[in-house]
């Protein structure tokens, strides 16, 4: 009896997850780029709350904001921009003639994506909160992990979007993927809540996972957190949901686009065009 | 009733328009090609660089469409039943950099093999399986950016047979290959339709020993045009009716008179440097011609250290179409 379609599909996704797991392991270096380096833009923030006297658990938003970065810069950078440099070893052409589904292709990027940021993300909170005495305080540990898995998968399809946005892009992948680097940072409110610029800006944040998911985190981790809420936890867990929806139904439809007119214009494979 | 053709186009025609008008004019890869590949056949499609080879290839590997014609693979059309057509196929170029250098030889051909759905187990056993038969199995466990070219692509060829395609597109797999190399992935091209006579392999190459050596009938194509489709001995014999004469003299002053030279079909030239002698080979109407070529030569000073009349090759076949050789 021959494997049905469900099944396919699961063993490319494994197929595609095994490489950027493996990777994770066998590339310590990467360690120092996705775990140290984050610390050191979270102590410029924490130092500065401590010599302001700011309350202490600014100093938590700032050190969970920090772990969250991982997930956000592999978004951008090895799920959006992935397509690029798959073109580029001829992966990508490899992929559009297997006979599977394109998203599973994607899903299995973003879930080993997903799953070696974790690793990474976990990492920088706990070294974070060690340094800088950060006392967390999960009151409802289900509904922290159901905001958690909500933000990833909508995220991860917010990148899977992007992937098939950026498929037919060449050097132009690495400017956009610049230029939603410290913008979100801001507008998601990373290092701060992100009421405090303001309901309209917060909503309109609010398009990228992250800005809904820091913001329920917040309230998750830290008691005080409640009051700097710019929604309570079953909105956010419910937009986290709808977003989750968005995403992959629009990376679906964009990915069928994008290899349709990868395929009549010749982008998908002639680097030279 | 006619069994199906692996793969039948008609009339294909493929034009890639410039992003922007000053970045160059229209070109037309492909010019209303009509081709019939049978089951299991070896085809060959041979070209110069920018004859529309590999256009062909991305067409019937549904990597790209079609401006105008149609393409059917496995009696499959290209443009609307691409799915379907994927799960028939394979293709694998060469000069290949595909996969990734942190996985191992055998996770990396583990990993395209889950991309077809074939379960872990089997995947695994005819990856060692093939790994033996292209003499790799020592390094199935080396990262793939260990590898030498040869070493390689001999695992890019392994991953397009792995899946165990009906049609295999082979997009000059020797490229810059060493002999010892290119042999085993020819050996194993051969011993795998023989295994399987219902596959076929669709394959472009630049070179012509392969071309010949392999392949049950050759198209040659061209600017995007098919100049000639039939098995080597028969293209050859095309040529046959001709006299094909070779001759080894002390440097030449002057090649480009011969050109235009009476009763010459084609002809074309190389210096061996070494030994301070020029190579004629020329392609002529008829054997009247022989002693006007012999006093030109001698005309310029030059002296004949050999002079043969020879077997028409495919490269001759190949000028002769093409006007040019493969350089």
């Amino acid at each position: 009896m021959t494997d049905g379609w469900v099944i396919k599909n699961l063993r490319a996704i494994k197929g595609r997850a095994y490489p950027r797991v493996i990777g994770a392991i066998r590339e310590p270096s990467w360690v120092f780029f996705e775990v140290v380096l984050p610390l050191f833009t979270v102590a410029a923030f924490a130092y500065v709350y401590q010599f302001m006297d700011a309350r202490e658990e600014l100093i938590g938003y700032v050190v969970l904001g920090g772990a969250m970065t991982a997930f956000w810069l592999n978004v951008l950078w090895s799920m959006a921009a992935q397509f690029y440099w798959e073109k580029e070893t001829g992966n990508l052409q490899l992929y559009m003639i297997a006979p599977t589904s394109r998203m599973s292709i994607l899903a299995g990027m973003a879930l080993g994506g997903m799953l070696s940021t974790t690793v990474n993300a976990a990492s920088t909170l706990v070294i974070g909160a060690f340094i800088f005495n950060i006392a967390f305080d999960v009151v409802d540990p289900l509904m922290l992990i159901a905001i958690f898995l909500a933000t990833m998968v909508a995220l991860y399809g917010m990148g899977m979007m992007f992937a098939s946005l950026y498929m037919l892009f060449g050097r132009e992948a690495h400017h956009l993927s610049n230029l939603l680097t410290d913008p979100v940072y801001l507008a998601s409110g990373f290092y701060f809540p992100v009421k405090f610029l303001g309901a309209a800006v917060a909503a309109g944040a609010s398009v990228i996972p992250i800005t809904l998911g820091l913001d329920a985190l917040r309230q998750l981790f830290f008691t005080a957190g409640a009051e700097d809420a710019f929604l309570s936890l079953e909105a956010e867990l419910a937009l986290l949901v709808g977003l989750c929806a968005l995403f992959m139904v629009l990376a679906h439809y964009s990915l069928r686009y994008m290899e349709y007119l990868g395929k009549a214009t010749g982008r998908l494979t002639l680097r030279w065009q | 009733m006619d069994q199906e053709p692996a793969v039948r186009t008609e009339a294909l025609t493929r034009v890639f328009e410039p992003k922007k008008k000053k970045e160059g004019s229209t070109v037309r890869a492909l010019e209303s090609v009509d081709l019939r590949i049978e089951q299991g056949e070896l085809f060959g499609i041979l070209g110069p660089n920018g004859a529309g080879k590999t256009t062909l290839l991305k067409i019937l590997s549904t990597l790209l469409l079609p401006t105008s014609g149609k393409a059917y693979v496995a009696g499959l059309d290209v443009e609307t039943q691409f799915n379907a057509v994927r799960q028939r196929i394979n293709m694998v170029s060469g000069g290949e950099i595909s996969g990734y250098g942190l996985l191992t030889v055998k996770e990396n051909l583990w990993m395209f093999s889950q991309f077809y759905g074939i379960k872990s187990k089997v995947a695994l056993q005819r990856i060692d399986d093939m790994l033996g038969e292209f003499g790799l199995l020592d390094k199935k466990d080396a990262k793939v950016r260990t590898l030498s070219t040869g070493q390689r692509q001999k695992m890019n060829v392994i991953r397009g047979f792995v899946t165990d395609p009906d049609i295999i597109f082979l997009d000059e797999p020797t490229l810059g290959l060493d002999v010892n190399a290119s042999r085993v992935i020819r050996t194993y091209i051969l011993d795998w339709l023989k295994d399987h006579p219902k596959k076929t392999v669709v394959l472009t190459t630049h070179y012509m020993a392969e071309a010949d050596e392999l392949c049950d009938r050759i198209a040659i194509i061209d600017n995007g045009r098919i100049l000639a489709c039939d098995s080597p001995e028969r293209l050859k014999k095309m040529v046959r009716m001709n006299t094909t004469l070779s001759m080894d003299v002390t440097r030449l002053k002057d090649t480009a008179v011969f050109k235009t030279f009476p009763g010459v079909e084609s002809f074309t030239f190389t210096e061996d440097g070494e030994k301070g002698l020029t190579k004629l080979r020329f392609v002529m109407r008829d054997e009247s011609g022989v002693s006007d070529i012999v006093s030109a030569v001698l005309g310029q000073g030059s002296r004949i250290e050999s002079l043969q009349k020879t077997e028409p090759t495919l490269e001759d076949v190949f000028i002769k179409m093409v006007g040019k050789g493969l350089e």
